[in-house]
């Protein structure tokens, strides 16, 4: 079932000026202030009450702390950061992932930085902080590049970040951008050693001369240090841009796929990756589909699906061949005839492919939908939403306007019941899959008050607006939201509008 | 909105060109709004092409949408009735056309690299010490519209052909867009096949210049750039003979 979601808002206009991370660069914040607002549930459609629990901004220009200039970013209260209203295109979010236990959080912007957000313990002083989330590291994983054999310029945007499953003490993840995938280690240091006898302070080497007694290294505390270190570069495999990237449930691979192709890798070995799936025509011109999404099985290592341009997705086995030209499985719905317009073919293209946490489905998003499939048939879908299907009379517009292109994003709950994707004017829908309801909802800092409950919204189709409906005709599609996550056991759910993220969980918890 | 289905049934009424065109204007804002959007769509085209690196999925819908619309104005004959006329219009307007949709085809023989410089636009061959052991790396590397490079004079010269495409759309009387893109050639499947750079492959001996690409040895880019010019004279000349 849809769950309960009360809002709360952050306060949006604290600032501290003393406090301010390195280069005068401020940090994100999240203040949480107000007081529970009753549920409001006009529509009827809005079942669930959804609070906002934190709004995080993620920092102007903050990130770049190199290895050496690490700081501790945890100790950034959260009413010490200011709002901005304005954001560059490096700060706009470009991808949200929660880790495996859902206690990190990490986001990718256009400007190729990493922040990873720590979720609050739990205090009995403030039963209301649950679920907040603080930023733990902020980290530059990407830089602008230049090719200069094809004088060509590659963007910083970080496309897409996964979690390594946690095996010890540092969280690993995968970030990548355009072309280049990257493995880091975040891990946490709190003692240093100090006193050793063949090197002083700084770490330079002494003078053997002067050596005169044996000093063994102590271990020393110190303040809490997050460090972020690049352990792995998978770099020049791509000739198309990435646009995912997957972890195998063998947890030694992971695959990357472009445009045209799917490329596997291990960990362990950055000069070399298989060649899994290959769609490039002999002939480019003869060139009418592309990959759009990729993503592993949750559990067999050995398959995999990926999503085209064309609406369709294929299921392959690795063990079938190495080269996995020929499916296992292909997926397609025949197309509605009374809806066939010149623009039937790009609302259909896929823009995101998930497995279930049983593996026993797929959902995929394409412009006006999300579809549910069972791995079992190949057919059609067993479940068909329609996420803004009053867009359909809109398609010629948002064709000239671009928008038509957007790769919104779709996700699941921790029990599959429930999946969430993005829309425009800053709305994010959630399709309850039991009981069939659904809800509009809505991220943004002016329509939602702090600890109220989010409001279902409403886009009136017809010609009359009811009070508190919007008309499709005001909507901004400026504000869209592509990227959302949610945590994978709890009613926690991060969304990202431009350079906001908002965080929201379930009234019950 | 641009039901298809609606079109078509009323350009069957004609039985030939002429028919067909009729077809069309009884129906002046539908095939209006097709126009509109098919303009609109070789201009994003176009746009997509003077990147380097353009967005590959967009760019592929985009040119499948221009596909599919040129396939119905085919089948409603509004494509091939503007062709007699073609061939009596002012050379410049063709080679301004022409120019502008064989670009990238032209652009991409002058700078494809050798495959084995491994410069990541080899894309079976992976740069540096990474490789991809795969049965792909045993096909011969093929040419591609979207891994087009501009050289910044090319991007110049495309600039100012864009600028006049423009100034032809703006200007345009009724009919003049057609006849612009007519220009290209008279039947639609050329120009499909120019819209997604197949005209150097099926006009100019480009097929064969993808095997000499396809060995070791890649000509100087120089010289193939004026081999291009030369192979788009022929075009031309093909083209002004329909």
């Amino acid at each position: 079932m849809l769950l309960s979601l009360p809002a709360l808002h952050l306060q949006t206009s604290e600032y501290h000026p003393l406090f301010q991370l390195p280069h005068g660069r401020l940090g994100p914040w999240c203040s949480p202030t107000g007081s529970p607002a009753p549920l409001s549930c006009e529509t009827g459609c809005g079942e669930g009450s959804w609070i906002l629990v934190c709004r995080l901004l993620v920092p102007t220009q903050v990130s770049l702390l190199s290895m050496e200039e690490d700081i501790d970013t945890r100790k950034i209260n959260n009413s010490f950061l200011r709002d901005h209203s304005y954001a560059t295109e490096a700060d706009i979010i470009s991808t949200v992932e929660f880790n495996h236990t859902g206690e990190l959080l990490a986001t990718g912007d256009k400007g190729g930085r990493v922040v990873i957000f720590q979720r609050e313990q739990e205090s009995k002083n403030q039963v209301h902080r649950r679920g907040e989330y603080n930023v733990y590291s902020t980290f530059q994983s990407h830089e602008p590049e230049f090719d200069y054999l094809k004088s060509l310029e590659i963007e910083e945007k970080i496309n897409k970040i996964r979690w390594l499953p946690q095996q010890n003490a540092a969280y690993f993840l995968l970030s990548t951008n355009d072309k280049t995938v990257k493995l880091w280690k975040v891990s946490e240091r709190d003692k240093r050693p100090e006193g050793y006898n063949l090197k002083d302070e700084e770490g330079r080497l002494r003078d053997p001369a002067t050596i005169t007694t044996l000093r063994v290294p102590v271990l020393r505390p110190m303040d809490l240090m997050v460090e972020a270190t690049p352990r792995r570069v998978f770099a020049n495999a791509h000739t198309y841009h990435i646009n995912s990237i997957s972890v195998n449930s063998d947890y030694e691979t992971y695959m990357s796929a472009d445009d045209l192709r799917i490329n596997l890798w291990n960990f362990e070995i950055t000069n070399q990756s298989f060649n899994i799936v290959d769609i490039k025509p002999a002939n480019m011109e003869e060139l009418t589909e592309v990959i759009t999404a990729a993503e592993f099985h949750p559990h067999h290592c050995n398959s995999f699906v990926y999503s085209s341009s064309k609406g369709t997705i294929r299921l392959c086995d690795m063990r079938a061949s190495a080269l996995c030209d020929r499916h296992s499985k292909f997926f397609e719905e025949p197309e509605d005839p009374s809806n066939r317009s010149f623009f039937s073919e790009i609302i259909s293209s896929i823009s995101d492919v998930k497995f279930s946490h049983s593996g026993r489905y797929i959902m995929t998003r394409d412009y006006l939908t999300v579809k549910v499939w069972d791995l079992n048939m190949e057919n059609r879908p067993i479940e068909t939403y329609q996420v803004h299907d009053y867009l359909r009379s809109k398609l010629c517009s948002l064709y000239e306007n671009d928008c038509i292109f957007d790769k919104f994003e779709c996700v699941w709950n921790g029990s599959d019941s429930v999946i969430m994707t993005g829309s425009y004017n800053n709305f994010f829908r959630m399709f309850d899959r039991n009981t069939k309801r659904d809800v509009t909802l809505e991220a943004s800092r002016e329509n939602s008050k702090p600890r109220a409950i989010l409001k279902p919204r409403k886009v009136c189709v017809g010609g009359k607006r009811r009070k508190d409906e919007i008309s499709v005709d005001s909507l901004d599609f400026s504000k869209k939201i592509l990227h959302t996550a949610w945590h994978p056991s709890e009613n926690i759910i991060a969304v990202a509008a431009t350079n906001n993220l908002y965080i929201f969980q379930d009234k019950v918890n | 909105m641009f039901a298809r289905g609606l079109k078509r049934k009323s350009a069957e009424d004609g039985e030939d060109v002429e028919g067909g065109l009729a077809g069309a204007q009884a129906m002046p804002s539908y095939s209006l709004q097709r126009q509109s959007l098919l303009d609109m769509s070789l201009v994003k085209l176009q746009l997509c092409h003077m990147l380097v690196e353009p967005n590959l999925c967009r760019s592929v819908l985009i040119a499948n949408t221009v596909r599919q619309i040129q396939e119905e104005m085919a089948q409603d004959g509004t494509w091939r009735v503007v062709a007699p006329q073609a061939a009596g219009r002012a050379p410049l307007d063709r080679l301004v056309s022409t120019d502008i949709l064989c670009r990238s085809v032209r652009e991409q023989e002058g700078e494809r690299p050798a495959p084995d410089v491994g410069d990541g636009h080899t894309p079976d061959l992976v740069l540096g010490p990474a490789t991809v052991p795969s049965a792909q790396a045993l096909r011969s590397p093929q040419s591609s519209l979207w891994e087009v490079d501009s050289s910044r004079e090319n991007r110049g010269g495309f600039q100012k052909s864009l600028d006049q495409i423009f100034e032809t759309l703006e200007n345009k009387t009724s009919g003049s867009v057609e006849e612009l893109f007519a220009d290209v050639d008279s039947s639609y499947y050329d120009l499909d096949a120019v819209l997604t750079g197949m005209v150097g492959s099926t006009q100019s001996g480009h097929g064969s210049g993808l095997q000499a690409f396809s060995s070791a040895t890649a000509p100087p880019p120089s010289s193939s750039c004026r081999s291009d010019l030369g192979e788009l004279d022929h075009a031309v000349e093909i083209l002004v003979e329909t």
